[in-house]
């Protein structure tokens, strides 16, 4: 191994790395802000299921904010009648079907998959899969490289004392 | 070799140029109804005006159910389309109240003129879930057997109409015929 080629590899290295931290802080929690609620459960259980519903369910009217941290009108209502279901003894996926039947794909945070919805969810991935194409094309050329491909002959040394010695 | 690993990035740039330049001008705002073709959900409430009304009360030809409220703006927008409809007997208007006070609607029917054959009071907004409405004013166009054909969020102007609601309207007719 010979000192450009090892040089390649650490840039070739160092980018990959990047890339891993950069997706490793999407993974990070990020902040919201919920509403305060005011409704009353049996068990600390059903208030975690309350929260983590309306965590996942999406305002339909304001777009981006989750029921639990919309102010808006119809998630309101929709916090309600969560609440309502959980109280009635609901599991999680039928208050989840009684919302996509309503608000279709939309409400759902994590939508289901559907043929629809199969770039959305294996998108991301086809995208590292290419740019991982990419980065060991890049890296197995890299390898290749020896000192004598950048070793400059005679006449281009001579070239290059030229050059140089025009421009000082 | 070299010529595809030239073009191959170029061909990646414009496809994600072309799908990023139509994403700028696509609707995102307009959400798909859930209940195009399904019947209109089941209803047991009282009207505005205060009497009790359920899909029996519905009418059997095809209609506008109009989801309106004293506090939208918009709706006073529409109002004077959704008024012409009805007066000149062009089609029956059904209104829902969504999310208002009873003696509010009542103030602002009598102010500005009732359209409606009559309007459901969803006070609460429950009845608003079932139809996955998500903010007034929503107009769906409801065929003869009650079944919800097609929806239009937000105002219902003369043009919206005839764009819209005709074109929807006569392919109805066409199938039923």
């Amino acid at each position: 191994m010979n000192s450009t080629a090892t040089e390649l590899n650490r840039k070739v290295f160092l980018i990959l790395i990047s890339i891993v931290v950069l997706l490793c802080s999407l993974l990070l929690p990020n902040t919201t802000y919920s509403q305060v609620d005011t409704f009353e459960f049996d068990t600390e259980e059903q208030q975690d299921r309350f929260r983590t519903l309306s965590d996942e369910l999406r305002c339909p009217m304001c777009q981006n904010s989750s029921l639990s941290g919309s102010t808006g009108g119809v998630a309101e209502d929709l916090r309600r009648e969560v609440h309502r279901m959980i109280m009635e003894g609901m599991s999680d996926s039928e208050i989840i079907q009684f919302m996509f039947e309503r608000y279709g794909d939309f409400i759902l945070f994590r939508p289901r998959l559907t043929a629809g919805t199969v770039f959305l969810w294996f998108g991301p991935l086809l995208f590292l899969f290419i740019g991982g194409l990419f980065a060991f094309g890049i890296w197995r050329r890299a390898r290749t490289i020896t000192d004598s491909d950048t070793e400059l002959d005679k006449t281009q040394q001579k070239r290059l004392q030229q050059l140089l010695g025009d421009k000082t | 070799m070299s010529k595809l690993s030239f073009y191959l990035p170029v061909l990646g740039f414009v496809f994600v140029a072309i799908a990023l330049w139509r994403g700028l001008y696509l609707d995102t705002k307009t959400l798909p109804s859930m209940l195009i073709d399904k019947p209109m959900p089941n209803f047991e409430l009282t009207s505005v005006e205060g009497s009790g009304v359920s899909n029996l009360d519905l009418p059997d030809q095809i209609f506008l159910l109009n989801v309106w409220g004293s506090y939208c703006l918009p709706c006073l927008i529409e109002h004077p389309t959704l008024m012409r409809l009805s007066e000149e007997g062009e089609i029956p208007v059904v209104g829902v109240n969504y999310r208002d006070r009873q003696d509010l609607a009542i103030d602002w029917l009598a102010d500005n003129g009732n359209p409606f054959s009559f309007s459901i009071l969803d006070e609460s907004g429950r009845f608003g879930i079932d139809l996955g409405v998500y903010g007034a004013p929503e107009t769906y166009l409801v065929d003869a057997n009650g079944v919800i054909r097609f929806r239009h969020v937000s105002v219902l102007d003369e043009s919206v109409w005839q764009e819209k609601f005709l074109p929807a309207i006569a392919e109805l007719l066409e199938e039923g015929s």
